[in-house]
């Protein structure tokens, strides 16, 4: 179930899921979309083009800008699940118009990485 | 959240563009905060100003947006690329010096102060207690929250900027008079104690810590372990306020020894020598200058040092010598701009970076690939310099 809509919107993609929060600015190449900091769970994954799910964004403010410019940069991914919302991550996902749902934690524990899925803000499915 | 009439038509795009965007951003954040209202706020400080950070994207959507933009209240901002004054004596490619000219053109049209500082709190009067204000400079808004009771979210770059356009800013818990009491100790356990320790404890707490966090037996902080703190729980976290008290019965408790100090070490200090003394992140203000300056009386570096400070200290540090000493000590004082991020620092030239400064730390790993040796101010004069 998606407990909060932050940014509205419907997406598919495949999932990747990271256990560890994100500090967009430094650890995502904002060209790219790369994870290139080498203490993540994603690193040298690229985050582009999937429903990525994380707990929630951490560390710079700037990190807003890293998600703007992977949207504008064609690398970003089509939609963000996170585990608690964070200023950062809604921001930047409200300027790029990423959706962007907050899920309730038994939801966020049976999202598979790798699978295929879509979201639809409206009916809030997943 | 609850919008009055007016945010609502401002919301739907006929107060024009750039406050439906502001608006946009504001709603998304309010609901990522559970806000339930917006408030006035009496000043925002502003990150996104680096173009090393922000990219041609960020640099194409500032020149776009300050066409018809407007702050609407005082709107002060982070430190940008480069030292205007010393940019020559760097290899940087006229490309970036454009495009950060651009940026600062920007940000100066839609009428902020061009501060380029980290450290707003330090340079600018204080408003009273309890004023509410936008800070997205994490170390900023930490020290807004924690030292200088102001009232501030751990605001992101666009979140301050809807702020400075409107004057406005989601009511969070860190924004209310006596909510938000932290369900979290941290006891400070390690002894002899000095500012790397205090931004490792920093970033320790960034990391376990909700939006606010109490800190035990670490009483009496000066100013450059209070920044460290603030600068390196801004790198690690979430959590946008601390409190300083020792009395705490209702919370959960975790120590912060040194096991885990070493831990939080490990993970940063990436060499155990470098080419390259950095002070700065965040910016040292006139008082740490002072201080510096006294420190390296009659001595040099044996290395090249960067200080990173603000400009308005620049004229004052003149007048009372403090630049007079540390260009004979050997170091390059360079304003307007900050360790974190910067440009001027390339892995292609340094072997290793010795700084005191865990956000320093960070990103210099992170996003320049340099390898970085933390030690404390104090070590690095016994150790980097001689007489």
């Amino acid at each position: 179930m998606v407990e909060k809509v932050i940014v509205k919107g419907k997406a598919r993609g495949k999932i990747l899921k990271s256990k560890i929060p994100i500090n967009f600015l430094g650890a995502v190449d904002k060209k790219t979309g790369i994870i290139r900091d080498n203490k993540h769970d994603l690193f040298q994954k690229s985050i582009k083009d999937t429903i990525l799910v994380f707990p929630y964004g951490v560390g710079s403010s700037v990190g807003a800008y890293t998600i703007y410019s992977l949207k504008s940069n064609n690398s970003a991914p089509h939609a963000m699940i996170c585990q608690k919302a964070d200023l950062t991550v809604a921001s930047g996902c409200a300027l790029a118009n990423i959706p962007l749902v907050i899920v309730t934690q038994k939801e966020y524990n049976s999202i598979k990485n790798g699978e295929e899925i879509s979201l639809d803000t409206e009916s809030k499915t997943l | 959240m609850e919008l009055t009439k007016e945010e609502e038509s401002a919301l739907k795009g006929e107060e024009g563009e750039v406050l439906e965007l502001a608006y946009r951003i504001l709603v998304a954040t309010g609901e990522a905060i559970n806000a339930d209202r917006l408030v006035p706020i009496h000043w925002a400080h502003l990150s996104g100003v680096n173009y090393n950070t922000i990219g041609d994207a960020g640099e194409e959507f500032l020149s776009k947006l300050s066409k018809d933009a407007k702050v609407q209240v005082k709107t002060t901002v982070n430190p940008m690329g480069f030292d205007i004054d010393t940019v020559s004596d760097y290899k940087l490619d006229d490309d970036f010096i454009k495009k950060q000219q651009s940026i600062s053109d920007s940000y100066k049209k839609i009428g902020a102060i061009p501060s380029f500082s980290c450290i707003p709190y330090e340079i600018f009067d204080l408003p009273q207690k309890n004023t509410q204000v936008s800070f997205a400079e994490s170390n900023a808004a930490i020290y807004a929250n924690s030292i200088a009771q102001l009232k501030t979210n751990k605001e992101s770059a666009f979140s301050a900027l809807a702020s400075a356009l409107t004057g406005k800013s989601p009511y969070s818990d860190l924004r209310k008079e006596e909510s938000d009491i932290p369900n979290l100790t941290i006891q400070m356990k390690v002894k002899n104690s000095n500012e790397l320790t205090y931004g490792l404890l920093g970033y320790f707490a960034g990391k376990i810590a909700g939006s606010s966090v109490r800190i035990s037996g670490a009483n009496n902080l000066d100013k450059r372990s209070c920044k460290a703190l603030c600068g390196g729980m801004g790198t690690s976290g979430q959590c946008g306020k601390f409190v300083l008290d020792d009395n705490y019965n209702q919370s959960e408790k975790i120590d912060f020894d040194n096991k885990e100090m070493q831990n939080i070490y490990d993970e940063l200090n990436t060499t155990d020598s470098g080419d390259l003394v950095v002070f700065g992140s965040p910016q040292l203000g006139l008082d740490e200058i002072s201080d510096l300056s006294l420190m390296l009386k009659g001595r040099s570096f044996k290395k090249r040092c960067m200080i990173f400070c603000p400009r308005t200290i620049q004229q004052q540090a003149f007048d009372l010598g403090y630049t007079n000493t540390l260009k004979r000590a050997g170091c390059e004082m360079l304003f307007d701009c900050c360790t974190c991020l910067t440009p001027l620092i390339d892995k292609d030239d340094v072997d290793g970076v010795i700084t005191n400064s865990i956000k320093g730390a960070y990103y210099l790993k992170n996003s320049n690939d340099v390898k970085v040796n933390l030690k404390p101010l104090s070590q690095i004069i016994d150790d980097e310099t001689k007489w």
